[in-house]
């Protein structure tokens, strides 16, 4: 690792999320030489965020230490982070991509001992646990974090806390000095992976997210299931720190809506028939779940998931879509309101808590790409010979579920190696 | 006009939706319904429908012709379009609701005491008379809507709000002999009177 050297023959493959992992280590293993860059200070992407996969229930974490094992065995990839791709430049075959390093102030000496994070004080919102908690200026982006090595938040340069971290600091590892830096990287081919991100449930106007604290996200459920997350594992309510044990989840909040996102996100409905699992993880027969839905989008065999679920005499299904959401002021308990579907009855039910499973949006707005790039009317990236040997991998390319991301991650990892192999027999 | 309702079961024998497709305003909307039911549960009188919106387009789909055209449900909708800004499929509900309370006016099905449809009538025939509204007679016409009796109560019950709406100039009791128009009343009523002929001829063609 680290000795890989950009040339037309290397592939470039930018957001490390599990797709862009994929492809590197796939283009890698071909003996391919790759070039991992991902903006935030460690790779690993959404399903570092998650607590379980569907549909096999088993945690993300293990999936991605075997991916990490595989990158540190091989010396074809080299991981660039805090790095972010400001221009490219060229064709097939010969790019040359401009990216901006931001300064870690912390050097490779760096042993993740965890000295610098004992000795400042500061305290900022953890961006990891989606704001729910709070981490100090000198951290590990999260427990699994690779590299594993810390990080100092810009926002501490100058202050005494920085001073802290250096002098705490037995490896001479911590370095205020660093500057961000502009680096040229040759590729042949490129790879783009940057993913997707939760879409804004405060658009969502009638449901009331963050004007009523019992309204949460389903990506905000699933930091609240980690042991080590913001509730130490436990769903709690924000309102009154108590437990939620009847729990309402809205499909399609925000998703295939013109007020909002038009496309299905595909994985939503799994999301929250996963979620509910975790409900009788916690509490057993002591849970209630309830799902409103348009229509249960469970594809082919996560079928077999969803009619699991459907099982569960704690989990009922209301066929509807929720008009709005208001609040029982004295407990703070949500009030769903709409009419069923299926009979056409009035309802206004109230729960514990409600999550809104909200969908994917492409991470990058379609005018902030720093290239040309084909785009179809919901922002992902589209298959096309104009894009020449720029290749979309995972939630850049569509809403996709972990499976899928892989697949169409190692698709684009093949196409990438096709170029290259090409330049190689130019070149010779 | 009894006719037009036979002639329109005749020409869309068992397809009811083709029929509210071609002569319903924003009928071809109708078929892009996803029964997800927003349109239902914002409805500030949804509690009062007989069928909320989302049933009755799948009435409309259903082929359920006399329960739709009959129905009192889509004279009860007050053009607040809450259901329009919030259908996921942009459906312009409130003005289905109309074209299909107007539809089956038209076809004379439409249930012979609805309130809203008595309103809209003495509006109607309020405002083409001079093209601007007579509040006075609009007041009288409704008070009286149900008769003598009821008439005389309502108009007591709201003697306090007609004197306010007097005191702010709202409300002329010249209006009486006639009141204030637009200037040129004939070429309003030329107009009303081109667009009912188009309109009937639109049906005759059926
Ligand atoms: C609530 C919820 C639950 C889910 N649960 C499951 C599940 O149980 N099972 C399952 O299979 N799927 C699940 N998914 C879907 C899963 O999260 C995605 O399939 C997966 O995250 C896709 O990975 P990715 O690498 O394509 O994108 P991401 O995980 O978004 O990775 C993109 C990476 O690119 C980086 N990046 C972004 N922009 C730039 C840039 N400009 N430059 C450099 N790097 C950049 C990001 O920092 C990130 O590291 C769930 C989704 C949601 C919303």
């Amino acid at each position: 690792m680290g000795d890989v050297i950009a040339t037309n023959q290397s592939i470039l493959v930018i957001g490390g999320g599990i797709s862009g992992i994929t492809a590197a280590i796939e283009a890698a293993e071909c003996g391919k030489q790759v070039i991992l860059i991902e903006k935030e200070p460690a790779i690993g992407g959404r399903i570092s965020q998650l607590y379980k996969y569907f549909p096999k229930m088993c945690h993300p974490t293990c999936g991605l230490e075997i991916n990490l094992r595989r990158i540190k065995a091989n010396k074809n990839i080299r991981v660039m982070t805090l790095t972010e791709v400001t221009d490219v430049a060229g064709k097939a075959g010969d790019y040359t991509v401009t990216v901006k390093v931001a300064p870690r102030y912390v050097n490779d000496n760096c042993t993740a001992c965890g000295e610098c994070n004992k000795a400042v004080t500061g305290e900022f919102d953890d961006a990891f646990h989606l704001g729910m908690k709070k981490r100090k200026g000198a951290y590990l982006p999260y427990a699994m974090a690779y590299p594993q090595r810390y990080v100092i938040d810009p926002a501490i340069i100058g202050s005494d806390d920085a001073s802290k971290a250096k002098a705490a600091c037995k490896f001479n590892a911590v370095d205020l000095e660093m500057k961000a830096q502009s680096v040229t990287l040759k590729a042949g081919a490129i790879i783009w992976a940057t993913g997707w991100k939760p879409y804004d449930a405060e658009k969502i106007q009638p449901y009331g997210y963050k004007r009523y604290p019992n309204v949460v996200t389903n990506m905000e459920l699933e930091r609240m299931m980690d042991p080590f997350g913001p509730t130490g594992g436990k769903i709690l309510r924000p309102s009154d720190g108590q437990e939620a044990r009847n729990i309402a989840f809205i499909q399609c909040a925000g998703s295939r809506d013109k007020n909002h996102l038009k496309h299905c996100s595909r994985i939503c409905c799994m999301a929250s028939l996963k979620q509910t699992t975790y409900l009788r993880e916690k509490y057993g027969d002591e849970g209630k779940a309830t799902v409103y839905y348009i229509d249960i989008r469970a594809i082919d065999r996560i079928d077999d998931f969803y009619q699991k679920v459907q099982a569960d005499p704690n989990v009922s299904f209301v066929k509807s879509k929720v008009a709005n959401i208001t609040q029982n002021k004295e407990n703070s308990n949500v009030i769903l309101n709409g009419v069923n579907t299926e009979g056409y009855q009035r309802y206004s039910n109230e729960h514990d808590l409600v999550v809104l499973a909200t969908g994917m949006e492409p991470s990058i707005p379609a005018n902030a790409f720093p290239m040309k790039i084909t785009i179809n009317e919901n922002g992902f990236i589209e298959q096309d010979e104009a894009n020449g040997a720029i290749f979309a991998a995972g939630c850049s390319a569509d809403a996709l579920d972990v499976n899928r991301a892989v697949q169409s991650a190692t698709a684009s990892a093949l196409r990438a190696i096709q170029v290259v192999n090409r330049v190689a027999g130019m070149e010779g | 006009m009894a006719n037009t309702n036979t002639v329109m079961i005749e020409k869309y024998r068992n397809n009811f939706l083709k029929e509210v497709e071609a002569n319903v305003e924003e009928g071809e909307w109708v078929k892009m319904c996803m029964q997800c039911g927003v349109c239902s549960g914002s409805c500030p009188l949804g509690p009062h429908w007989d069928h909320p919106p989302q049933e009755l387009f799948m009435m409309i789909r259903a082929g359920k012709r006399e329960a739709v055209l009959s129905s009192s449900s889509m004279w009860m909708c007050t053009s607040c379009y809450n259901c329009v800004v919030r259908c996921p499929r942009g459906l312009p509900i409130t003005h289905i609701m109309h074209g299909l309370a107007s539809y089956a006016n038209k076809l004379g099905l439409a249930p012979k005491n609805q309130p809203t449809k008595k309103f809209s009538k003495i509006f109607w025939d309020n405002i083409t008379k001079t093209g601007r509204a007579n509040e006075l007679k609009m007041g009288l016409s409704l008070y009286f809507m149900d008769g003598m009796g009821s008439g005389v109560k309502n108009a007591m019950a709201n003697q306090k709000l007609g004197m306010a709406m007097m005191k702010t100039k709202r409300m002329n009791p010249m209006e009486i002999t006639g009141g204030h128009g637009i200037k040129d009343t004939g070429g309003l009523q030329a107009i009303l009177k081109k667009a009912r002929e188009i309109e009937d001829a639109k049906l005759k063609k059926q």
